[in-house]
């Protein structure tokens, strides 16, 4: 194996008190199936953890797994804590159980992917490498 | 921060940016042309940080250690750097890297730095970029950098190489006192730690390694330094401070005498070899389908030998630079 540039590097997180790790879990296994690096956080992070994580590990994309109801308080906070940190080429996504309204909403502050319950793998795996290729080199 | 030159990163880097110090360990683990001339400046400002390995076989305890020693260690004001590698699959490339999980108490502290390592199909227990990161970090400020390998089996012993002092860690009930006698991993440590010491049959491991320690043979090569057999409990936090005091106890031994030079002599030796080998492996890639392709057919038709055609094929890489 030689040139490892095109691998693509991501941060999955549950934040807050939210405990079920099931989804993030098989989400993460795709992921690395798809020949990603997968950086798991573990349960019950803030989002401060989450943005100081991201940036030491320097990923492409951070995913957040959100079943609590508390999206509307941590997406904005991760996207704000982000840009104070000059880190907006960071990519954001979610997934979980979100009403479809709040989605059109977290993806007007700037998250870039929402997936929820029912999205097959294939089309998450898709969605990232679509969401790398899109922002280009950096 | 977008498509900064890497050469820009380095004095970023100096200050101790984070962003800049992720950004340079990503370029070097791409191994770009770009980052050679950045990685090079960067190489001519180490050499002031303790680089510790950690090795051990998988689930002894090696990251959950790693997370309270970080803590410990910075409650004497060092700043500490943790490069932690995961293993890549062999199918996909791709790797789930969960030691930072074992690490979150540390996530709020600025003297605290942590990167995890796909190991992206290197064997021996470390990642490619490995020893490039330690730079990055050395270069950045960081007092001790301690390496994390993969979890290991009983052979792959890299991290050698790599570090001024060598943490071997065994977990209670893998193994007897026969175990402890055989070659390979056992043999690298400067420093034996006995994990999950809360557990009831931690002390047949502590005796068998003890006893391992007293046949009389001086592993670590080090004349005026015993390998100590510590035992720790991260549940109780238990042998931690210990371990930190032996870690500064080896890194006075090795300046003591000529063994810290020794080691910094035996890992550039390693590292240019390893490197050499890299390159002629992104050359032979190059070359697959001309001059290898061509050597091989002669090669089929017997008209050369593997030894021969190899001589070839370096002629022609040298005789392009």
């Amino acid at each position: 194996m030689s040139k490892n540039s095109g691998i693509i590097r991501i941060l999955i997180a549950k934040v807050g008190l939210d405990g079920h790790d099931r989804g993030v879990k098989v989400v993460a296994r795709a992921l690395r199936d798809a020949g990603m690096d997968v950086i798991y956080t573990g349960l019950h992070r803030t989002p401060e953890e989450v943005v100081r994580a991201a940036i030491q590990e320097d990923v492409d994309i951070i995913g957040v797994s959100i079943l609590s109801g508390a999206h509307m308080t941590v997406f904005p906070r991760i996207l704000e804590l982000l840009k104070e940190s000059e880190a907006e080429d960071i990519i954001v996504t979610g997934g979980g159980v979100i009403p479809d309204d709040e989605v059109d909403d977290l993806k007007k502050l700037g998250v870039k992917e929402v997936m929820l319950q029912d999205t097959p793998p294939q089309n998450i795996i898709d969605s990232m490498q679509r969401l790398v290729t899109e922002r280009g080199p950096r | 921060m977008r498509n900064v030159p890497s050469l820009e990163l380095v004095d970023r880097v100096a200050a101790g940016d984070i962003g800049a110090i992720a950004r340079m360990i990503t370029r070097a683990e791409s191994g770009q042309e770009e980052c050679r001339p950045a990685l090079a400046e960067i190489y001519r400002r180490t050499g002031r940080a303790h680089i510790v390995g950690i090795t051990g076989v998988p689930g002894s305890g090696k990251s959950t250690l790693m997370g309270k020693l970080t803590a410990t260690i910075r409650t004497t004001g060092r700043k500490v750097a943790v490069v932690a590698i995961d293993p890549s699959s062999p199918f996909s490339g791709g790797a789930i890297l969960g030691d930072r999980i074992r690490m979150n108490e540390l996530a709020g502290d600025k003297g605290i730095f942590i990167r995890s390592m796909a190991t992206r199909g290197s064997l021996g227990g470390l990642a490619r970029a490995t020893l490039d990161a330690v730079d990055v970090l050395d270069a950045a400020g960081f007092d001790l950098i301690l390496i994390e390998t993969v979890g290991v089996g009983q052979d792959e012993v890299d991290i050698v190489q790599a570090a001024h002092t060598t943490i071997v860690v065994s977990a209670p009930g893998l193994g007897d006192d026969i175990q402890a006698i055989k070659a390979g991993i056992l043999e690298i440590a400067d420093i034996h730690v006995v994990s999950k010491c809360d557990r009831p049959d931690s002390n047949k491991t502590i005796v068998d390694l003890k006893g391992m320690m007293t046949l009389g043979l001086n592993f670590s090569g080090n004349s005026n330094w015993r390998v100590p057999v510590i035992a720790t409990s991260a549940l109780k936090l238990e042998g931690i401070a210990e371990l930190v005091e032996a870690i500064g106890q080896h890194r006075k031994a090795l300046e003591s005498s000529d063994e810290l030079d020794a080691r910094r002599k035996r890992i550039a030796e390693r590292r240019m070899l390893k490197t050499a080998e890299e390159i002629l492996r992104d050359e032979f890639e190059k070359h697959r389908d001309g001059k290898v392709s061509a050597l091989v057919s002669q090669m089929l038709a017997h008209k050369t030998n593997p030894y021969s055609a190899a001589q070839d094929l370096l002629a022609e890489i040298r005789m392009e630079k």
